[in-house]
Parts: structure tokens; C-alpha cells; sequence
């Protein structure tokens, strides 16, 4: 921006008049151009952001609809949300499940990116058929999972029975497993994200450096700390914090799976925000919920920035 | 410049389109959860015989089951209110309590040859709002072949069933199926137990329900009953039940399109057992049920109350019900159905016993339904039915 605004400066001094005219036409266009970003961004994230916090501070009830009264309630809703248990459970299985899921989703995807710079037969064709779980809608793929995992007559067990594994795990009808299965799942569901990214990153990384390694003798544990890792390091922060802004949220891939069952074992912040505000129609308390999530997805955002900034110096 | 004109014109247009739409004076909209093939078909037939009745155009808008109150919510605050929304009676209090719907009775619908039990079962406080068509309830389907090759008759009571199912469940094959689902599914299936034991929704952490609550656990303690209830809703369940792997289950009459598509499937259809003999079976009363809302305009809204009552006449309901084997909510209606579909003969005897979810807690339904899942989810994998219940009534009474 300040570089544009700068080569203005060095015109002849005798005109002012005019100068000032096309400094300010210029000035203008700058923000005809900024406008429409602006307005969109007010429009469709701030105005219901900001309505959003408005909203938790409310009474707003199905009546609210038709008569458009919201009266103010202070901080009922917010008392009502952290006083029922459910909500430290939620925070606690989001907490869990966000981090179950990176950790799997990125150490699989970056295994697997890993595996493929290598040339070898099939190599593109195989890389495209990991793809296929990004293709398939997310509710398609919980409901397929569901019957995968059905305890009696799922395919996944009944594999590991004629394996002679047991083949009675309860994977979604036991509320000690049922999260570790809603994970299992959404690992991999994440693969090809965190897969596909760091590929792309991979490739941006110069052979050369690879072969000096190879002449100084460097293992290849050595070579992937010393020069992968490090030069990977933006891609990696974008795959984590885009990764971490779709799981903390995740409600689809739940609603499909378990309902947020058994008894609750699967219970997160976007389920709760739906039960309370789809299901109980009691939109203040989604509200809230909705407010926390957004909350703890802005300080990761605050993170990636600053992770971001120190790059660029 | 342009890019700003554009953006102003969006503006202004979305501004206009929020004032509410004009409504098209010949034109009236049926909102409804038709979306299934079959039963849109059957709407779209209705609607095409009642508008030539009363020479109006009506339209047919469906969206999911479980979107009809969202989005009736909606129109409602941009002032788009169809003409006639068919809700779920379980949901109707919330949107009645609200103020968004027309008393039936003041736009001229007769209660005449209606069943009290089912007058009250599209009524909230005392006002009728909603005209049935058909209802439904839960029943027992049996597998005929399963259970005479074992020379077992039908269970009525609860020790029965429970014999039954122990002795019906060999190999791949539970003795009985049902859904303990964290969702609506769930529930609506626990309501038969637990009003049959004298149990009552008031009121969670009684005896009563925790008697019922112990019976579920009993049978999945012997074994006849899948530990995926929790995670089934009440298709699956009919799923297993048609695969043959279970012997009996508790389901309802909108299952009976997919059953038959199975030719060599002989089910059978009883009242749902109950604690001893001699107790009365209490189902639960389930089905949609046509409403007025309140559009403001007493023109449009008398003829929409005259859809409604087209829509819910004798002839529409029978033709309904042969359609989507429900029963039919007119007294006389029902006598003629019962005459064409004598097998379901249990099931019209246990609607006429079933009651409504609503009708002791109205619009408190949903918060009270939410507890009670998680509840019997609870006391299902492992918990103590009566400390798992008091916790809930706990909840239901703060989300009240």
C-alpha cells in the first residue's frame, strides 16, 4: 500500500491544485477498491458476530419470532450454560477430540506426504485414491461409518473375528469408546487434507539441499529434522490451524455417528450449541456455547498471526 | 465506483425482500416433511383433489422432518408464514405457546366423530389447533416363522417377552430389537415402558420409571437385546428386523411400506407387553397434525382452515392411511380401515389407548425428552437406573 501512494510524491511543485485533485481521486479509487471487501466483511462476519454475543445476553424464545421482543436477561444465560455439567463435558470432549484428531490427521497425512515424494510405480495413482475420503460428503461418510462399526453386525468387526481379534468391541455403544471411535473416524476423514497440503509443501522444498545433505553423509532421520521440518514449518502452520478451526467445531460427522450418544460420551461445543439451539429452541444458551467456540477459535487465529508475522521478519 | 453501486443495490434489495413477501392472493402454501418420494406423492394427490374441490391453487412445500419448526420459525419473523404448516404433534405446543397458531374451532372446523383422546392430541391448553389425519403408535412385530418353528405364542406381558426373547435369541439372531437412541427415536420407544408401569414424564425419578428402566437393562443383561440399541434409530432397528436379526421388535406402521417389500418376511403385529397381565398398554400417540398459522389475515386463514378440513376428511384419510398404513383420526374412517387392514387390528386398538407426549408438559417436551436420553443411555451402559433418572429430572427441571 505504501508503496503506491509514494511514487506520487515526486511531480512538479507547479500545479498543487491539480496535484491534490489526483491525489485525492487516487485516494478514493483505494477505497472504492477496499469498500466492497469491508462491507462484505461487516455484513456477513461482524453483523452476526456481533449479534451473536448481542443474542447471549438475551432472552430470545420461539415468541421472539413473531413479536421480535428480546429483552435482556444479563448474564442468565451464561450462569444457566456453565452450571449445567454438560458443558464441561463438551469442553472436555472438544479438547480431546480436536486434539486426538490433529495429531493423528497430521502425523498420518505427513508419513504419507513423506512417502510419496518417493518415485515409485503407481505412485499417482495411489495418491489419488487416498483422495476419496475428502470426496465423500461428511454425512455420507458417518453414516457409512456407523454401520462399519455397528457392534454386531459391522463389517469391522466382524473382520476382526474371523482374524480371531474378539470381534465384539463396542465401538460406538460404549460411552468409554465412543469418542475414541468419533475420532478414529475423523482421522480418517483428515488424512487427504493434511496429506495433499504438505505434499504441495514438500515439493516447493529445493533438491539441492537434499543432495548437499547426502554429501555431508546426513542420515535421513537427520535430513528430514534438519531440512524438512524447517522449511515445511509455514505449510505446517497453515494445515494445523485450518485443521484445528474445522475439528473444534465439527457437529455433522457427530449427528451422523452418535447423536452426541451414548450417554452424552460425544457431547461437544458445536453439538451442544445445536441441541440448545435447534432442539430446545432456547437460542440464548446456543448462543453462549457459540460465543466460547468462536472465542477459542479466535486465539488460535491470534496465534497463526503472530506465528505468521515472526516468519515474514 | 461500480463495485459500490453493486453492493448498495444488494443492499437495498435484501432490505426490500425482508419487509416480507406479498402473498399471491390465489395462491396458498401447504408447508409439510414430505420429503420422501412416496409420501410427497400422496400429499401432491391430496392437494390436488382439495384444490379442485375448493377451486384455489395449492402448493406443496416440504423440508425435513426436523426442519419444519426451524423454518416455520423463520417465515414467521419475515412475515412469510405459509398457509397451512403440518407439524409434528410433539412440536405443535412450542409453536401454539408462542402465539403463531389459529384456533381451528374459531375458522369453523367441527370436532364432530373426532375421538376425544385425539382432539386433545392436536390441542394445547385446551384450544384445538391441529387436525389429525391419521396417528400412529408403537406396537410389537413379530417374525411369524421365527416364533412358531420355536412354538412360542406371542408375549403380553413383560416376564414373557423377556422369556421369549431369551429363548429366540440363537446365533446372529437377538430375540427382540428396539431403539434406545440418543434422539426423539429413543424416547418415543421408552414411553410405552414406562406409562405402561405407571411411570409419568412429571416426574423422572420415580419407581415407576426406573422399573421400566431396569426391564430395558434386563434385557440386554440376558443377551436378547443388541448393546447397539443405544446407537440405533428406529429405521435401523426395522433394518435388523427385516435381515433377521432379531426375532421381534417395537416399532411403528410407517415401517410397513419397507417391510413388505420383503416378500418372504411373515411379520405379525401385537400390543406392546405390559408389567402383568391385566395392566393397560399405553402407547405413545405419534403422527403429524395440519395447522392454521396465524398470518394475520382472517380471509386467507378461513380458507386455509377449509384445506385443512379437506385435507383431513373422512375420504383424504382413509386414502391416507391405505397409503401409509397409519390410522385413520376419524372415528368412522377408522371403521372402514379397520375393516380393509385386519392384521393391524393391534395397532388401531393401541392407538385408541395411546396418549401424547405433550399433553402433561407441553412445550417443557423437548427438554424433558433431552434428559430422559441421556438418562436411559446412561443406566443402558452401565449406570444406576434410579441415580441416572434423578439426575435427569434434575435437568429437566433447570431447562424448563
Amino acid at each position: 500500500m505504501s508503496t503506491t501512494t509514494a511514487s506520487a510524491t515526486p511531480t512538479a511543485p507547479a500545479a498543487p491544485a491539480k496535484q491534490r485533485d489526483t491525489r485525492r481521486r487516487r485516494r478514493l479509487s483505494q477505497w472504492g477498491f477496499i469498500a466492497p471487501a469491508v462491507v462484505f466483511m461487516l455484513l456477513f462476519f461482524g453483523y452476526p458476530l456481533v449479534r451473536n454475543v448481542v443474542m447471549s445476553f438475551q432472552d430470545f424464545s420461539p415468541s421472539t419470532f413473531f413479536d421480535g421482543k428480546s429483552p435482556f436477561n444479563g448474564t442468565d444465560n451464561w450462569s444457566k450454560v456453565f452450571h449445567d455439567d454438560l458443558f464441561g463435558k463438551a469442553l472436555w470432549h472438544t479438547i480431546v477430540f480436536t486434539i486426538g484428531s490433529l495429531v493423528g490427521q497430521f502425523g498420518i497425512g505427513l508419513a504419507l506426504a513423506v512417502f510419496f515424494t518417493k518415485k515409485f510405480p503407481l505412485n499417482g495413482f495411489l495418491r489419488s485414491l487416498i483422495l476419496l475420503p475428502w470426496l465423500v460428503p461428511m454425512v455420507v461418510s458417518g453414516i457409512v461409518w456407523r454401520r462399519i462399526l455397528d457392534q454386531d453386525t459391522g463389517v469391522l468387526n466382524s473382520f476382526a473375528d474371523t482374524l480371531g481379534l474378539g470381534g465384539h468391541t463396542p465401538w460406538l455403544t460404549s460411552p468409554g469408546m465412543a469418542l475414541f471411535s468419533v475420532i478414529l473416524v475423523n482421522i480418517w476423514i483428515g488424512i487427504p487434507f493434511n496429506m495433499v497440503i504438505l505434499y504441495g509443501g514438500l515439493q516447493e522444498i529445493p533438491k539441492e539441499l537434499y543432495e548437499a545433505a547426502s554429501l555431508d553423509g546426513a542420515s535421513a532421520w537427520r535430513t528430514f529434522r534438519s531440512i524438512t521440518l524447517p522449511l515445511l514449518k509455514p505449510v505446517i502452520t497453515v494445515v494445523l490451524v485450518l485443521g484445528f478451526m474445522s475439528t473444534v467445531k465439527i457437529l455433522d460427522l457427530i449427528l451422523a455417528l452418535t447423536d452426541g450418544g451414548p450417554a452424552d460420551s460425544t457431547q461437544t461445543l458445536g453439538t451442544l450449541t445445536y441441541q440448545n439451539s435447534f432442539v430446545q429452541l432456547d437460542f440464548g444458551a446456543g448462543a453462549v456455547v457459540g460465543n466460547v467456540l468462536i472465542l477459542i477459535s479466535a486465539v488460535f487465529a491470534v496465534f497463526y498471526l503472530r506465528a505468521n508475522r515472526s516468519e515474514g521478519k | 465506483m461500480a463495485p459500490l453501486t453493486v453492493v448498495s443495490a444488494i443492499l437495498a434489495a435484501s432490505a426490500l425482500a425482508g419487509c416480507g413477501q406479498q402473498r399471491d392472493p390465489d395462491v396458498f402454501t401447504v408447508l409439510n416433511s414430505s420429503t420422501d418420494d412416496s409420501y410427497h406423492g400422496w400429499d401432491a394427490a391430496t392437494l390436488k383433489r382439495c384444490s379442485a374441490q375448493l377451486d384455489v391453487t395449492i402448493e406443496q412445500q416440504s423440508v425435513p422432518a426436523s426442519q419444519v419448526m426451524t423454518k416455520s420459525l423463520r417465515m414467521a419473523s419475515s412475515k412469510s408464514l405459509p398457509d397451512v404448516i403440518q407439524f409434528d404433534a410433539s412440536e405443535m405446543p412450542t409453536f401454539a405457546e408462542a402465539g403463531g397458531l389459529v384456533d381451528l374451532r374459531t375458522l369453523g372446523l367441527s370436532t364432530q366423530d373426532i375421538p376425544q383422546g385425539i382432539v386433545d392430541f392436536g390441542s394445547y391448553k385446551g384450544t384445538y389447533y391441529g387436525a389429525a389425519r391419521t396417528v400412529n403408535t408403537l406396537a410389537l412385530f413379530y417374525n411369524k416363522d421365527v416364533l412358531k418353528k420355536a412354538g412360542l405364542p406371542v408375549p403380553t406381558t413383560w416376564a414373557e417377552m423377556q422369556e421369549t426373547a431369551k429363548k429366540l435369541t440363537r446365533g446372529k439372531q437377538y430375540g427382540i430389537a428396539l431403539s434406545a437412541g440418543g434422539a426423539e427415536d429413543g424416547v418415543f420407544q421408552f414411553t410405552p415402558f414406562m406409562w405402561s408401569n405407571g411411570g409419568d414424564e412429571t416426574n423422572l425419578a420415580t419407581k415407576n420409571v426406573a422399573e421400566a428402566l431396569d426391564y430395558w437393562k434386563g434385557l440386554l443383561k440376558d443377551g436378547s437385546l443388541s448393546k447397539s440399541t443405544v446407537n440405533w434409530t428406529q429405521a435401523d432397528v426395522n433394518d435388523q428386523f427385516m435381515a433377521g436379526n432379531a426375532a421381534m421388535m417395537i416399532n411403528g406402521p410407517w415401517q410397513v411400506e419397507t417391510l413388505n417389500t420383503k416378500k418372504n418376511l411373515h411379520w405379525g403385529i401385537a400390543q406392546i407387553p405390559v408389567p402383568k397381565t391385566g395392566d393397560k398398554s399405553v402407547g405413545p400417540l405419534g403422527g403429524a397434525i395440519l395447522t392454521v398459522p396465524d398470518t394475520g389475515d382472517t380471509a386467507r386463514e378461513k380458507t386455509a382452515a377449509k384445506i385443512v378440513q379437506c385435507m383431513a376428511s373422512e375420504k383424504e384419510q382413509i386414502s391416507y392411511a391405505r397409503n401409509s398404513w397409519m390410522v385413520p383420526a376419524n372415528e368412522k374412517a377408522a371403521a372402514i380401515w379397520r375393516k380393509e387392514v385386519p392384521e393391524l387390528d393391534a395397532l388401531a386398538d393401541q392407538v385408541a389407548t395411546a396418549r401424547s407426549r405433550t399433553a402433561k408438559v407441553g412445550a417443557g417436551w423437548s427438554s424433558v425428552s433431552l434428559a430422559l436420553q441421556s438418562a436411559f443411555q446412561s443406566a443402558l451402559t452401565g449406570q444406576d437406573s434410579a441415580a441416572a433418572l434423578k439426575k435427569a429430572q434434575a435437568r429437566a427441571t433447570s431447562g424448563n
